[in-house]
């Protein structure tokens, strides 16, 4: 037994030099040289100022705007810390509802969420992405069904023709990776650039 | 109604092609290198590998009796455990802390330096309110390495004592660790980061970035050193997220190749380890038998839970909302789920991370449709041994190869034999006794959990689902795959505690005696193979395999799968809610 407790010790040493010092550092310094944009989290600059990140998802309530999926999220209470409030997109704090199938809050939730769609565009069934929580919380996409479906509210709050918002969302859907991996998605933050660069 | 796309097929087609076709080189590359033969990396890693062994003190030309080798894996395992919560308790005081954390908990410290030490995983935390970029990197990022590479050597213990002839030793643990980890997973994983940062993953050492949105709300967007961590998190099949919310989080998991490149790094070393095994005992054919009782049970995963989950929850029909598959949406169960994956890439990922003992997930498994959260937990109920962890998925499955040439030896009456060794009572023991473990603490953890109101308080579903969530995590840590039901609030003093003891448990009492039955099988000389040799590469070995797995796993697990899935898929059904 006691032979190994040199070799044990030393091991764990040089391994956490070689993998946990000296390769994530190196790894940031390629990174930081080959892919500057992306190794600091892919931030949007507007005028000069950073407004997010395309990769995260973020909150947007105005009617002017295309509207993200709903997002499970919380952040610690201000008033009481040993609580918890929902705050959808707290991007320091990913989390899904992990609600079963059969969970009352689960389709109560679905419900509440349905009927406030069904208000804006009653003549589509609502796609349901729509309606549940995605698994990080900070889902930047929404499908091409979701951001259609929306179209009649956007039009109507900014005063533009129909088709012109239908186009500007079929011009962003991003297809699948060389057509056969993932599904074809809607990055709901370029989409509202693009929105506010046309109709400002 | 069948709501699966033709895509949606061709995408978990292309990945078990692809898989197939990774299987033999990765294979010859890694028999080379525990072999200590030159490969193209030899002049750039030799002269460090002998550097470790010098430093160390070790001789690598020392042959380990199987003691010996037991030994020194869990001296090094300990002093791993010590160094981690170390760092986790003083990181407050410690560099790479932007983000201000301050020491974690004592409990919390004990059960994720042993979730890390036996590659499972397990988090109680939320890693980006928790843990110092220095905690990620020196802490877990090692482990990652380590804790894998440990998986390998013992594989390579196990498949030594097939391969050999009348021999004292299985090897030499320390040779073994340190090729694992210098020549196959660091290059692999430099390789990878760097994709993985190229697609979107962060690689930074910043502070948390503080943006006003483009609506005017304000939002903290965490950073840190992601790919590199993202890498060996799921080439060494740990699966300990960088984030709270692991391979669904887009800074860990950013697009569609990613995915696929982390579905298919989970299984690769696993799938290519059934090449060495084959290699290392003079017959690849007898690897690729293995490899095809592994694919059979992976299809039989994947299959189902993309079925099922296609499908979508029935509750919501009654809301007008559409859960169809069309050009315009995938459709199914969204909740838990990210848009750019998807439903099939989900299921994927799902079927993959089980049948590793990986953990990573892309999706909340917490919300999965009943029967297709079952399907993740009869995977790691089997004892991941699909493809598996790297190196635990092939002794895993060995131990049940074992198993099934008893039983074959049995309905024969003759004494069983693989690859010329002869089968006996001691190996036969050993190898039940490893099996047997794992229901041991599954069963009885989840017993405990259900009775005890430390245990019942952690819930977050009400009804079978609750049960659910206690069962897949005793079955996930017992497993070391480190996935969860994630609902269910495990950092308290009862769950870190209770699932510490299932890791420890079902990585250390189920390697124990695997050593003792490799050990005894390197002695044995081999037997000529003669006409009533069972042969090890028919199809009919590889269907004896696969039913004695599922018996096994069926007969032991059946009950307890009833109580929670198979109720509440039936309640769901009768839209019948908790």
């Amino acid at each position: 037994m006691l032979q190994h407790i040199r070799p044990a010790i030393v091991m764990i040493i040089a391994m956490t030099v070689i993998t946990g010092l000296a390769y994530p550092l190196a790894m940031t310094a390629v990174a930081q040289l080959v892919f500057p944009y992306q190794a600091n989290g892919s931030l949007i600059r507007v005028k000069g100022k950073v407004i997010g990140s395309v990769l995260i998802g973020q909150e947007f309530t105005s009617p002017r705007y295309f509207h993200p999926r709903p997002s499970a999220t919380t952040e610690p209470d201000p008033k009481d810390p040993t609580k918890t409030i929902s705050v959808p997109y707290a991007a320091d704090n990913s989390s899904g509802s992990n609600l079963g199938p059969t969970s009352k809050a689960l389709v109560s939730g679905v419900q509440a969420e349905a009927a406030k769609l069904a208000r804006e565009n009653p003549a589509t069934a609502i796609p349901v992405d729509l309606v549940t929580n995605s698994g990080s919380g900070l889902d930047p996409d929404i499908t091409p069904a979701g951001a259609l479906f929306q179209v009649p509210r956007i039009a109507k709050a900014r005063g533009l023709p129909d088709e012109t918002v239908r186009r500007l969302v079929l011009a962003h859907i991003d297809p699948r990776f060389l057509g056969i991996l993932g599904e074809p998605h809607v990055n709901v933050l370029e989409l509202n650039l693009a929105l506010d660069a046309v109709n400002p | 109604m069948n709501h699966t796309t033709i895509n949606g097929w061709v995408q978990i087609a292309l990945f078990g092609a692809v898989l197939i076709l990774l299987t033999r080189p990765l294979g010859g590359y890694m028999t080379s290198v525990f072999a200590g033969k030159r490969t193209f990396l030899s002049p750039l890693l030799r002269p460090l590998e002998r550097g470790i062994y010098r430093i160390c003190g070790i001789d690598e030309t020392d042959d380990q009796h199987w003691l010996t080798y037991a030994a020194a894996m869990l001296i090094f395992s300990f002093a791993g455990f010590v160094i981690l919560y170390g760092i986790q308790r003083l990181q407050g005081m410690l560099p790479f802390n932007p983000a201000g954390m301050k020491a974690v908990s004592p409990d919390l410290s004990f059960n994720t330096s042993v979730s890390f030490l036996t590659n499972t995983n397990w988090q109680s935390y939320v890693p980006e309110q928790t843990m110092s970029y220095l905690t990620e990197m020196a802490g877990l990022t090692v482990h990652n390495f380590v804790s894998a590479a440990t998986g390998i050597a013992l594989a390579l213990g196990l498949i030594r004592g097939f391969a050999r002839r009348s021999a004292a030793g299985i090897g030499n643990f320390w040779v073994d660790l340190t090729r694992s980890v210098l020549y196959v997973l660091l290059p692999i994983a430099i390789v990878f980061a760097l994709i993985f940062v190229w697609q979107g993953c962060p690689q930074n050492l910043a502070a948390y970035t503080h943006v006003t949105t483009l609506q005017g709300g304000s939002q903290i967007i965490a950073q840190g050193p992601v790919a590199s961590q993202e890498a060996i998190k799921i080439l060494g099949t740990n699966g300990g997220g960088f984030f709270n919310t692991n391979s669904a989080h887009p800074f860990e998991n950013p697009t569609a190749l990613t995915n696929f490149l982390q579905e298919l790094l989970m299984l690769a070393i696993g799938a290519a380890l059934t090449n060495v095994f084959g290699r290392m005992v003079g017959n690849e054919r007898q690897g690729w038998a293995i490899f095809a009782v592994m694919f059979v049970l992976f299809l039989g995963g994947v299959i189902p839970e993309y079925a099922i989950e296609s499908h979508g929850n029935p509750a919501f029909a009654a809301f007008h909302v559409d859960q169809a598959p069309s050009a315009m949406q995938p459709g199914g169960n969204m909740e838990g789920k990210e848009v750019r994956f998807g439903i099939a890439d989900s299921a994927l990922f799902t079927t993959t991370t089980t049948d590793a003992s990986c953990g990573a997930v892309n999706n909340m498994h917490d919300s999965l449709l009943p029967l297709a959260g079952a399907v993740p937990m009869v995977n790691m109920m089997l004892g991941e041994i699909i493809f598996g962890g790297v190196g635990s998925g092939l002794y895993g499955m060995l131990l049940f190869v074992i198993v099934a040439m008893f039983v074959a030896g049995l309905m024969v009456g003759r004494t069983p034999e693989y690859l010329g060794k002869k089968l006996e009572a001691k190996e036969v023991k050993m190898a039940m006794l490893a099996i047997l473990i794992l229901p041991l603490s599954i069963l009885g953890f989840t017993a405990i959990a259900t009775v005890v109101p430390a245990g019942l308080a952690g819930i977050a579903n009400n009804g079978p689902h609750g049960f659910s969530e206690i069962l897949y995590a005793f079955t996930s840590v017992t497993g070391n795959n480190g996935s969860a039901f994630a609902g269910l609030s495990a950092n308290t003093p009862f769950y870190n505690t209770t699932l510490g003891l299932g890791m420890f448990i079902g990585r250390f009492l189920m390697i124990v005696p695997m050593l003792a039955a490799a050990g005894s099988l390197a002695k044995k000389k081999i037997v000529p193979a003669s006409l009533g040799t069972f042969p090890t590469t028919s199809p009919l070995f590889v269907g004896l395999v696969v039913g004695v797995i599922i018996i096994t796993g069926g007969l032991i697990y059946f009950p307890a799968v009833s109580l929670g899935p198979i109720v509440e898929h039936t309640a769901m059904l009768h839209h019948t809610l908790y």
